[in-house]
């Protein structure tokens, strides 16, 4: 396993008041994230993954999410049972999508 | 004696020799191997029926049973090498030189016996490419094949699974050769004569029905969002744009899925009757939502699929059936009908190159390649034209004319990481590198790049006729190929270039959201749905049962 | 263009446990005990190199049906087979307690609910995953004898074996849809054991054709069979909720002398179809080929209806 953190900064703020989500499942070829609202522009992201040497991967998989949704304010916990990147981007979005909603 | 029936008198004198073994032409169970002893000989060549689906598997095992010391060396021409007895062959020393088309189950097992020397392989070949040289130059001396039923004069009923059969044994019995045929029952009348009593030689009954692989049987409760994304592209950007009637699927998860969609996202975009109404086929059991929903006309089949019998004999408009009411397969003719009738194919890969060249080999495995290169080929025979086959061919050629030839579409469905983490897009494909390892002189290739015409990954449809040039290849192949080593090495600028000029389309410019692909959208979720869709007819194999 | 017998409907079998509990609870009601945020993971899995869940794919918490003030678990079959662990076990026992200690008070629940889908045991935590089982079954009898109902709820992917077949068995009253399955020995337990002769753990149609929802329901191991959407098993959920025998040495007694007539009329069958044979039920060997409504149909016939447990 490894464990690593990404941090950086989106251009906005994620909209939305929702302060949490959960979504996804710790099976083979899945993963699961938890979204939480900190607050300000940062995007703070925690790594747990089963599939080690990926790094590269994860931050490019991170920069086009960031790129694509500015989810500013937000940190995101993962734990990661060997998921693809696209499978990896799907969630990202879906998870930025249920904050998004309002509460 | 004339020197011109050398051939013949062989096949009198072995005859002649197994004759004290037979009643008529019935052979006992218990003296089949001693049959074989007397009726092949070293360095013969033989066919032991056998594809990516039924297997003469009886006579397999007492081909295996007979004495190395008095017959070795055979050649086995075959388009499956499929059972562990088919290794055993070579193990055992009794077979020696290998020309065959698929392996399957056995692809790890070939690479071995090939790298220890056990296998002097001549070639592989795609199934009519195997079945053509049965006519020329790789004619079986002895063929070994498998029947549902014979009656004492050795008229045969082989079923929905007629497959190879006509094709071998066709070659063999008009060249002097001897046909020997396994048979799960001896009846007083066959229920329709698929093989005519003079064209063989013995008939044995098996004490076990021949076996036969559900291969084609996809499990919608498997069929992931990825692939119903990837089937929403596919549909939109490819069967919406060129409309191809006359079409082939390969087996995967992604074709299962575009299946699965054609009653409800391809009825949304009012494809029904103008899309994928005649196919060159396996009986799907994916399919049988959209035939029971009015999309499909015809559908030939290569062979059958298990389970999948008693709803083809309620569905004889769709399929061909004989008079008795059951399926007639044929492998050649469907292989054929596949390569010349039909203006697309779309199949899935492992391995994908940056010149589009794709592969299932991998550095330990030799699947084969088995029907893929022939229906994902362009034909250049072709002479009739199509709406889809001139679109695609003026596509690729910039221009219309009375001279300008059509295209088959080609399209290589691929997720860019498969099992493992495994990427589908790379530099070099292992296949080569097995190439180079085994001294063999061409590299095994499934589909050669000047073949496809589009790939489609989660990350969009790549269109390779709207390339001009070896770089445009290159970085459209790069540009849909997502975060694999060889997609983060693209070229960011000369993909936004590709994409503006449509040869690369993203999900967003067909105007799909990926939030939205999800399973809920296949017409069938679950084996369970695809029996009810078939009213009951479909009858799955145990091993895809959940209740 | 999808037939009408074709479910478009959220399925039990497909969806995660936590999509189960909003299906199956007032829409919006679930106020989840130790949800993720709390980091409350299973100190145990990174030792195996495995990746641990947030909720250590047990989900707990407390919420309403139809108005109703309920308690809630829910495995997450597809987190590590669903298995019963440390903080998994833990967390299944403190809700069936305090399910208990809330009785006759303003926090008192009327039902708890288990959305059973587990293999059994998780093998990496063993010794926790047998205690907790054993925790289990006693808390959920002190839940039944304070007059709290325990429902099982029984369809996910992993079935309910192992502990979670012994769980299911204690509880009041069992739903289960035709992909459920309840077992104590899983199949391919069985067939190492016993040999494929015995078992054949690859004979899926046999293997659903022994433990499935159907001959489950036909034999009284489940009390009710319900097709398999979301909707239907809050529907019988609903309904079955004050319908329950109490939880008495008579209804025990009941339900002994049920099973000892239960074996002598059908212990020496070597399968399903002969049981059925037995019970009357024509063209035996179609059951499971039936569609839900016919199936609903001939349970309500001639299934063992007994109230007991």
């Amino acid at each position: 396993m490894e464990k690593f953190t990404i941090s950086t900064r989106a251009q906005r703020p994620l909209s939305g008041t929702t302060r949490q989500a959960i979504l996804g499942v710790v099976a083979s070829g899945n993963l699961e994230l938890l979204f939480e609202r900190i607050g300000g522009d940062t995007v703070e992201i925690n790594i747990l993954t089963a599939s080690t040497g990926y790094r590269t991967v994860w931050e490019a998989v991170i920069r086009d999410f960031v790129e694509r949704t500015s989810p500013g304010g937000v940190r995101i916990t993962i734990h990661d049972n060997g998921a693809r990147p696209d499978t990896v981007m799907l969630r990202l979005m879906q998870g930025a999508k249920m904050l998004e909603m309002p509460s | 004696m004339s020197m011109w029936t050398k051939q013949a008198t062989e096949r009198a004198r072995r005859l002649n020799a197994a004759a004290p073994l037979t009643d008529g032409k019935v052979v006992a169970g218990d003296n089949v191997t001693a049959l074989l002893e007397r009726i092949i000989c070293s360095e013969d060549r033989v066919c032991l029926e056998g594809d990516n689906q039924k297997q003469a598997d009886f006579l397999a095992s007492c081909l295996t049973e007979v004495d190395p010391g008095l017959i070795h060396d055979l050649h086995i021409v075959q388009s499956g090498l499929v059972l562990s007895e088919h290794l055993d062959l070579f193990r055992l020393g009794i077979a020696r030189k290998l020309d065959f088309s698929y392996s399957g189950p056995q692809s790890a097992a070939i690479a071995r016996a090939l790298d220890q020397g056990k296998i002097e392989l001549g070639a592989i070949h795609t199934y009519i490419e195997l079945f053509a040289r049965y006519y020329i130059d790789l004619t079986p001396n002895v063929a070994l094949i498998a029947a549902v039923s014979a009656d004492r004069d050795g008229n045969l009923y082989t079923g929905p699974n007629t497959e190879d059969t006509p094709t071998i044994v066709e070659a063999t019995a008009y060249k002097s050769g001897i046909v020997v045929a396994q048979v799960n029952r001896i009846v007083d009348r066959v229920p329709r004569v698929d093989i005519p009593a003079d064209q063989i030689d013995f008939i044995v009954e098996a004490p076990r029905p021949f076996y036969v692989e559900p291969l084609f049987t996809r499990d919608p409760g498997a069929v992931t969002d990825t692939q119903v994304f990837m089937a929403m592209m596919a549909l939109k950007g490819i069967y919406a744009k060129y409309r191809p009637k006359r079409l082939n699927h390969g087996i995967g998860f992604s074709t299962a899925a575009i299946e699965l969609l054609l009653p409800t996202y391809g009825e949304e975009l009012g494809l029904r009757g103008n899309v994928a109404t005649h196919w060159a086929l396996n009986p799907h059991p994916t399919l049988i939502p959209a035939i029971e929903s009015g999309w499909v006309q015809q559908i030939h089949c290569f062979g059958s699929e298990v389970g999948m019998d008693a709803y083809m004999s309620a569905r004889p408009d769709v399929y061909f059936t004989g008079k008795d009411g059951t399926l007639r397969s044929n492998r050649l003719l469907c292989q054929n009908a596949g390569l010349y009738a039909c203006d697309m194919f779309i199949g899935s890969t492992l391995q994908i190159d940056l010149a589009g060249n794709s592969s299932t080999v991998t550095p330990d495995r030799i699947a084969g390649f088995g029907g893929a290169p022939n229906m994902g080929a362009d034909a250049h025979g072709r002479r009739h034209t199509s709406d889809a086959w001139l679109k695609a061919g003026y596509e690729a050629a910039g221009a219309e004319g009375p001279l300008v030839r059509g295209r088959k579409l080609v399209v290589q469905m691929v997720e860019t990481f498969g099992d493992g983490m495994k990427p589908a897009f790379v530099e070099e494909l292992d296949s080569i590198a097995l190439a180079r390892k085994l001294n063999m002189p061409l590299a095994p290739v499934m589909i050669f790049g000047d073949d496809v015409t589009h790939i489609v990954t989660e990350e969009g449809i790549a269109n390779l006729l709207l390339c001009r040039s070896t770089d445009d290849i290159e970085q459209a192949i790069r540009g849909v190929a997502g975060y694999t080593p060889v997609g983060m090495a693209r070229d960011h600028a000369k993909v936004a270039e590709l994409r503006a000029r449509g040869v690369i389309q993203r999900p967003e410019d067909l105007g799909i959201d990926p939030l939205k692909a999800n399973r809920n959208l296949l017409a069938a979720r679950s084996i369970r749905d695809l029996v009810t869709w078939s009213d009951g007819l479909y009858a799955p194999p145990s091993k895809f049962r959940n209740w | 263009m999808i037939p009408k017998n074709i479910s478009k409907a959220a399925s039990w079998y497909e969806s995660s446990a936590r999509d189960r509990i909003n299906g199956l609870l007032d829409h919006g009601s679930f106020r989840e005990i130790l949800g993720p945020e709390a980091g409350v993971i299973s100190p145990h899995l990174a030792l195996f190199d495995l990746p641990p869940a947030f909720d250590d794919g047990m989900i707990i918490g407390r919420g309403t049906m139809n108005g109703h003030p309920v308690a809630i678990a829910a495995q997450e079959g597809q987190f590590m087979g669903g298995t019963f662990a440390e903080v998994s076990g833990a967390k299944l026992v403190g809700l069936l307690r305090a399910a208990t200690a809330a009785a006759d008070t303003a926090q008192a629940v009327s039902t708890v609910f288990l959305l059973l889908d587990t293999g059994g045991v998780r093998l990496q935590e063993a010794n926790a995953g047998e205690m907790a089982v054993s925790e289990t079954v006693r808390a959920l009898l002190e839940a039944r004898s304070a007059g709290i109902a325990v429902i099982a709820l029984i369809g996910g992917r992993a079935g309910a074996f192992g502990g979670g077949g012994i769980v299911t068995a204690c509880c009041s009253h069992v739903i289960i849809s035709e992909q459920g399955r309840i077992s104590i020995s899983g199949p391919e337990v069985i067939e190492t054991n016993k040999g494929a002769e015995e078992f054949d753990s690859r004979d899926r149609a046999l293997v659903w054709r022994v433990t499935g929802g159907r001959s489950r329901a036909l034999l009284g191991g489940a009390d009710s069979y319900v097709k398999g959407d979301v909707a239907s098993f809050r529907q019988a959920a609903a309904v079955t909720r004050n319908t329950l025998p109490d939880f008495s040495l008579a209804t025990l007694d009941a339900e002994q002398k049920r099973l000892e007539e239960r074996l002598n009329a059908y212990g020496d069958c070597r399968d399903t179809p002969e049981i059925w044979a037995r019970a009357g039920i024509d063209d035996p060997k179609n059951v499971s080929e039936l569609s839900d409504d016919a199936f609903i149909a001939l349970l309500a016939e001639k299934g063992h209806a007994h109230g007991a447990r």
